[in-house]
């Protein structure tokens, strides 16, 4: 009876420690953030002097006026239109690859396959250098095309290779049935075989929606123009003209963060499926 | 008929290797050339100077080798405590506990977040200039302020310092890996160790670690990779291209091409530190490719 009652206070109190150690964690986690919101909401004379995470009154005009003065609903829209671009541009383009690296044989396969994936093994660190070089030779450089067709080709590779591994697995019966009554491969492609693959492409999205969004070299070295800027570049030279004006910039990162939390806690079953498919469970 | 489908199936392969072609493949290959000349990235003339710019490198750049320090310090920090505590938080995840999933889902948000983000919330925690370092703050309020400290201008500190913003944005990553791992391992074997006498230390030391050995070499691989080329995150945290004692290759590759007008050299340190990535990885994949075998 004793010794019960010493196990069960034992397992409780070992419980709790782990509980104790993990919501340290989480909170250590999560406070950046919040103070990252709340901060938004004070005004720059109280920033520095209300040290209480939550403000004594919210200033949500900071929003206002970091949007319409700081420019963050242009370079909001911006980040939203090559998000947009790039993602759609990377599932089509690539799951017509992955589609046929999986069903069709043909001459090169193999080694354009190859080419594919040695790019996700080797690491090239330099290469924005000559891309700049390259852009500004065909005259895309500083244009929102340019910037556009860069972000597609990073994404390429990881996204050809979930589909294809997607597409090996998936049973041919419905496409032969398609082709049987007449169907081409473009038509199976889009109306038989993107439906199926809905579960892959919804990884392929979440984590081209990511990339994209927080991408931020390529973008430095690729746009000038300050009208074509996606957010994460802005912040830089927006801290670079508001030094002083803390609650403005709290309120530009907390405008270019939203959007990715929405997205997270949205897909949040697709992200764990894509990190953990993609390395343990093969 | 024939040539017709085989035609058809270079329709779906060719815009993917189009668009990688140029925008990936050509600026590869390109660097290895452009890396023997001298040029300032404007002018149509570029001066050959064959492999000059990687004896520069090697002998006359030492800002070059310690930005190279510099990574390896963010790395090694990364490697050791970053990936223990992701390790730690895993095993203490992987049992029967509740909210298992709350803590899966704020673990990842670091990850997600942009590296630019990460790094100006952070120098807004923890800088020095406008007296908001709240670290500070706490600091005194908890009764040491003999700790307060410039965390970021001070060079003893600042590169630990962004060591340990990386760490806080990375962990997440590692954390999910060793998850579901653990998870692979199956219950009947501690079961087994249990009913045969071994203690929680033992059925870690001869179950969790072997079978979670290929596991660790991933997230190895994957940490060393990631953390010698983080250089946005410190944009972020020091601000501006000049990150001074916390300069990392990649900004120094940076510097060259914006800051200097370097591009030959620029590439030539890209392909210098494109290729001791490669043989880490190399010995790295060796490696663990021997521990599996023994």
């Amino acid at each position: 009876m004793n010794v019960n009652i010493y196990y069960k206070a034992r397992k409780a109190t070992t419980t709790a420690l782990i509980h104790l150690f993990l919501l340290m964690m989480a909170v250590i986690c999560v406070f950046p953030l919040l103070w990252m919101v709340f901060s938004s909401l004070k005004t720059p004379e109280t920033i520095f002097r209300d040290l209480s995470l939550i403000p004594k009154s919210f200033h949500f005009e900071n929003y206002y006026i970091a949007w319409q003065q700081g420019g963050f609903g242009r370079y909001f829209l911006n980040s939203i239109f090559y998000t947009v671009s790039v993602v759609v541009g990377i599932i089509i383009v690539s799951s017509m690859a992955a589609y046929a690296f999986s069903r069709c044989r043909f001459f090169g396969r193999k080694a354009l396959f190859i080419m594919f994936m040695a790019a996700m093994m080797v690491p090239i660190p330099g290469s924005f250098v000559a891309l700049y070089v390259l852009l500004n030779k065909i005259h895309l450089r500083d244009t929102p095309f340019g910037y556009i067709l860069c972000m597609i080709s990073v994404g390429l590779s990881t996204s050809i290779f979930l589909l294809k591994t997607f597409f090996d697995k998936m049973p041919k019966e419905l496409e032969d049935a398609a082709r049987i009554d007449g169907c081409s491969k473009l038509g199976i492609w889009w109306h038989v075989a993107l439906p199926l693959a809905k579960p892959a492409l919804a990884v392929v999205v979440v984590f081209n929606v990511l990339n994209v969004w927080n991408e931020y070299i390529l973008a430095l070295i690729i746009f000038d123009s300050r009208k074509f800027m996606p957010l994460q570049v802005a912040l830089q030279t927006f801290q670079g003209e508001f030094v002083t004006n803390y609650p403005l910039l709290m309120a530009g990162l907390t405008i270019t963060v939203l959007p990715v939390i929405l997205v997270y806690f949205l897909m949040q079953k697709y992200i764990v499926k894509g990190v953990t498919s993609g390395s343990v469970l093969e | 008929m024939k040539l017709k489908a085989v035609l058809e199936n270079y329709v779906f392969v060719l815009p993917a290797v189009i668009i990688f072609s140029i925008f990936y493949v050509i600026p590869f290959i390109w660097i290895f050339h452009l890396g023997l000349y001298n040029w300032d990235g404007i002018l149509p003339t570029k001066v050959f100077v064959g492999l000059n710019n990687f004896k520069e490198i090697v002998l006359q750049d030492p800002a070059w080798w310690q930005a190279m320090m510099n990574a390896g310090y963010i790395t090694l920090i990364a490697l050791t405590f970053q990936n223990a505590l992701a390790f730690l938080l895993a095993w203490a995840c992987d049992r029967e506990i509740r909210m298992k999933n709350f803590y899966r889902v704020i673990f990842f948000i670091p990850p997600v977040l942009s590296e630019i983000v990460v790094g100006m919330v952070w120098r807004f925690i923890i800088n020095d200039i406008d007296g908001a370092n709240i670290i500070n703050r706490m600091l005194t309020a908890a009764g040491f302020p003999n700790l307060v400290h410039n965390w970021l201008s001070d060079p003893k500190t600042a590169l630990t310092t962004v060591a340990l913003v990386h760490s806080w944005k990375g962990f997440g990553w590692g954390f999910l890996i060793f998850l579901a791992g653990l998870q692979t391992i199956p219950r009947e074997l501690y079961e087994a160790a249990r009913v045969d006498g071994a203690n929680a230390w033992q059925s870690f030391k001869k179950i969790t670690v072997p079978l979670m050995a290929p596991v660790m070499a991933l997230v190895a691989i994957l940490t060393i990779l990631g953390s010698m080329q983080v250089f946005t995150l410190i944009l972020g945290l020091v601000g501006g291209e000049f990150a001074g004692h916390t300069s990392v290759p990649v900004l120094r590759i940076l510097t060259s091409m914006r800051v200097s007008s370097r591009f030959g050299y620029a590439c030539a340190q890209g392909i210098s530190f494109g290729l001791i990535l490669v043989v880490i990885s190399f010995i790295q994949y060796r490696f663990s490719h021997k521990a599996k075998q023994a």
